[in-house]
């Protein structure tokens, strides 16, 4: 197949990137397969831009926000069993209403930090020049998912993802799960932080025990799969084997506090054996080498390269396109810059029909670089339109992340909401300089159709222009 | 305004058109000589508590097992002497007075699965075990002939869920839409863009429909109120999602779909986080009661989880994954009745792999049983379409008036 090169620049940024900015084709074309590798980088992903505090300092807020809180509720608890609650309804409304003021006011800062994060990567996705390293990015902390859904993990969203997830998506996958496990934000999230082992010291003393989460979703999202033929006794062997990796507390002193923290004393002491394989280690270690040996697993390679291959390709993917991504995780240690290689120079990613039908988020970040523009509102340019468009930035309802898949985005509704989107968006952003058929070539270049060029050209308007581009078929699809 | 009703009309009638069957005029359930049956389905996603939506006060080891965590007696609100409902679920403990809602405290899926995401694959899908099948059981239904002719559904919430998707067109809608005129105008444009796409062109122009129907009723614009009070829509979502139930020609079957229910931690009692959640659900159920009106006493709403938690509380005053859960059914159309299916007890015996509550009935049963005396399908259609491979799940008698 000689394909077009112009053809495969379009595929580079639109299919593996985030879609065209003006002029960004052009720069692609030359050299397709050599712009996407220019963007595998030892040292990571971008970071997004902005004042934007650590995890220890959103720890140490979310701390002060308890103490502010606490003894509200303590009021409210002994109003209640003094039996000042319930004599006169009114009161209690009052009483009941001035404590959620209250706390929502105290609530506001931390919201307003998962705000600055969501603004921050979203103006990231909108302007970088890497798009590529950037859609990638986006992929792994979809797969290691840690949601606004509780507000103990809500404000260390943000951070994980900076913290645990950019720095490793082009090293070794075994780094960015043992950065994961480790992070508050997924200890948070995950319910591990206050797990317990029933032998151990906490568990014997302090009636603490076992939460078995993390475990599961390690093994069941993040490594080997679902279907990988273990049972509940591996996950909790493998939960106990957890027991102990926390996270730094107030009393734990101002250096440990909201850093991962080892506590002996939550450990299930003893041997442990999780998918046939016996853990006989001492503590801290046990669990990181029950974590070494799923990052190495061919099921976690099989899992990790259908995923990935789903996510570039189809929502059916070529077999030997999966083969081949599982082969190179397999042969590199799980080097995910050579998985990543493997990617791009695979015929299979190159086909000229566009299956991916893009997420939510991805139509809006492809939307602003197609209009050569950012946002600047994060409520009503990003958090608002998105939660309409069903994904709220950083509040994936379930840990296994946002879906990749056409059934669940291409719904009847969906297609409507977008049309909203599209229609308001263009009304502030269509460029308002060249030709409207200009402006898609630009966006689309060769994957852009005879049909949708000779709509475009009709249209009355540069804002009805624009809105059929984002609404044509080759745009809403990759 | 006149103008715009006068638009969605136009546009209800040209989207009917270019999909070749008239919407307006589908044959809808009105036909039927039962009457206008109406089925919702509430999807609890994350694992519904069972112990919790229905406390078995009666039972020796539920406050040994539970702990802190257990729905004390005297707040519980009582069904008989052995079960109560969560004090949260008011209003459907209401309706249970009336004899309009029942509980099944110990069903299941077919497969003993514990990963959310597989057991709600197989709830929805209707299989007899993983990956049998990968459309919806509710979606076939609707390609089943039941008696008073072909139905249609409803999706309601920004994706759709497998249990609706296949062969059959559904309708979705979520709240926060508002069709423009502008929006109208490219509409047109891009019906003929996607024509040579079938995924977006059955799609969009069902959704164009939907909008254009909503906006008929007047469904209201929510988005003020999903910014401010997000947790406050759970009524008006089921308010609206009764409206359109009740349009001449709209649909019969409604699918939401609930989360928040993983309580692995901190899942709090009588208050707490999964009494916030189990209000919610008792929103949804008062707001399609009221919304239904007099449709209420066609209607069966059934609330239902992947599976249950384990009996015991956890290290972390939560509950891990576990087997069976409860099934609330509600509705004017049910049976007056106890309780649906068996209780196993939480006899250590008793517990499914020494943990988790056993089941003692398969959750195809009660849909079954369900889509037959209600909906009107045949046991042909039920056991080769709907629930292939189902002859040793039979439909469950006596739930329906």
């Amino acid at each position: 197949m000689i394909a077009s090169k112009t053809l495969d620049g379009a595929i580079a940024v639109t299919r593996f990137g985030l879609g065209a900015t003006p002029g960004e084709l052009a720069d692609a074309a030359d050299d397709p397969r050599g712009w996407l590798k220019a963007q595998i980088t030892r040292d990571g992903a971008e970071q997004p831009q902005g004042s934007l505090p650590g995890s220890v300092a959103r720890v140490s807020d979310l701390i002060a926000y308890q103490g502010e809180i606490a003894p509200l509720r303590r009021q409210r608890k002994m109003a209640m069993t003094v039996g000042m609650v319930g004599q006169d309804e009114a009161a209690d409304e009052h009483a009941a209403d001035e404590l959620k003021q209250e706390r929502r006011a105290a609530l506001q800062p931390l919201l307003e930090g998962v705000r600055d994060e969501i603004f921050a990567r979203t103006r990231l996705a909108t302007a970088t020049a890497q798009s590529f390293r950037e859609r990638w990015t986006l992929f792994w902390a979809n797969h290691f998912t840690v949601s606004t859904a509780k507000l103990q993990s809500a404000v260390l969203v943000g951070p994980f993802e900076r913290e645990a997830i950019r720095p490793h998506v082009f090293g070794r996958f075994e780094d960015m799960l043992m950065a994961s496990t480790t992070h508050p934000g997924m200890l948070m999230y995950l319910d591990q932080a206050k797990s317990a082992g029933p032998n151990s010291m906490a568990g014997l003393y302090r009636k603490m025990g076992l939460n078995e989460n993390l475990a599961r979703e390690i093994m069941e999202l993040h490594t080997v799969g679902a279907d990988a033929g273990y049972t509940q006794a591996d996950v909790t062997e493998f939960a106990r084997a957890l027991t102990g990796y926390s996270i730094g507390a107030k009393n734990d002193g101002p250096d440990v506090q909201g850093h991962f923290l080892y506590r002996p004393l939550l450990h299930e002491p003893g041997a442990r054996t999780v998918m046939g394989r016996r853990y006989g280690q001492d503590g801290e270690d046990q669990a990181r080498a029950i974590l070494s040996d799923l990052a190495a697993s061919p099921k976690t390679a099989a899992h990790l390269a259908h995923k990935l291959a789903i996510h570039f390709v189809a929502d059916e993917p070529p077999p030997g396109l999966v083969a081949r991504l599982r082969e190179a995780y397999l042969a590199s240690n799980g080097d995910l810059a050579h998985v990543a290689t493997t990617l791009v120079d695979a015929q299979e990613c190159w086909t000229p029909d566009a299956r991916k039908f893009k997420t939510p988020y991805e139509f809006v970040v492809s939307g602003y670089r197609a209009a050569g523009a950012s946002p600047s509102d994060p409520a009503k340019e990003i958090v608002q339109p998105l939660t309409f468009l069903g994904q709220r930035p950083f509040a994936a309802p379930q840990p296994n992340g946002w879906s990749d898949m056409a059934a669940d985005w291409a719904a009847p509704d969906a297609l409507v909401k977008r049309l909203t989107w599209a229609t308001k968006f263009s009304a502030y952003y269509a460029p308002k300089d060249g030709a409207p058929v200009d402006v898609a070539a630009a966006t689309l270049g060769e994957r852009l159709t005879a049909a949708a060029r000779t709509a475009i050209a009709r249209a009355e308007t540069r804002f009805e222009a624009f809105s059929i581009l984002l609404m044509s078929p080759e745009f809403q699809r990759r | 305004m006149t103008h715009e009703s006068g638009y969605s009309r136009r546009t209800a009638l040209k989207f009917g058109a270019s999909l070749g069957v008239t919407f307006l005029a589908a044959p809808a359930l009105a036909a039927l000589p039962q009457g206008q049956r109406k089925l919702v389905v509430i999807i609890c996603r994350g694992a519904m508590d069972g112990l919790s939506v229905s406390p078995p006060v009666n039972d020796p080891n539920y406050y040994a097992l539970r702990g802190p965590i257990a729905i004390p007696a005297d707040q519980a609100l009582k069904l008989d002497a052995d079960f109560a409902l969560h004090p949260k679920l008011v209003n459907i403990y209401a309706l249970a007075q009336a004899g309009q809602a029942r509980i099944a405290p110990a069903v299941a899926i077919p497969e003993r699965i514990r990963s959310h995401f597989e057991a709600q694959d197989l709830l929805e899908s209707g299989g007899d075990h993983l990956y049998a099948s990968t459309t919806g059981w509710l979606n076939r239904a609707l390609t089943v002939q039941a008696s008073g002719g072909p139905v249609t559904a409803l999706a309601v919430g920004a994706q759709d869920p497998l249990i609706l998707r296949g062969s059959a067109s559904i309708q979705s809608w979520s709240p926060g839409g508002k069709v423009t005129q502008d929006m109208e105008r490219i509409s047109t444009v891009l019906q003929d863009l996607y024509a040579q796409d079938p995924t977006l062109s059955r799609a969009f122009s069902s959704g164009m429909q939907t909008e254009a129907m909503a906006e008929n009723f007047g469904a209201g614009d929510m988005t003020a109120k999903m910014q401010s009070q997000p947790q406050r829509i759970a009524n008006d979502v089921a308010a609206t999602t009764a409206k359109f139930l009740t349009q001449p020609g709209g649909p019969s079957i409604a699918v939401l779909s609930l989360d928040g229910y993983d309580t692995h931690a901190n899942q709090g009692n009588v208050n707490g986080q999964l009494a916030n959640h189990l209000k919610n659900l008792d929103d949804v159920v008062n707001g399609l009661h009221d919304g239904l009106g007099p449709t209420w006493s066609d209607a069966v709403v059934i609330a239902v989880t992947e599976f249950g938690r384990t009996a015991h509380v956890n290290g972390t005053g939560g509950t891990d994954h576990g087997t069976a859960s409860t099934m609330i059914l509600a509705g004017g159309a049910l049976r007056r009745g106890g309780i649906v299916g068996d209780w196993p007890t939480l006899a250590d015996a008793k517990l499914f792999e020494n943990r988790d509550l056993a089941p003692t009935l398969d959750v195809r049963q009660v849909f079954k049983g369900v889509l037959r005396d209600h909906m009107g399908l045949d046991t042909r259609g039920l056991d080769q379409t709907v629930f292939p491979a189902s002859s040793s799940a039979p439909a469950l008698e006596g739930l329906i008036a």
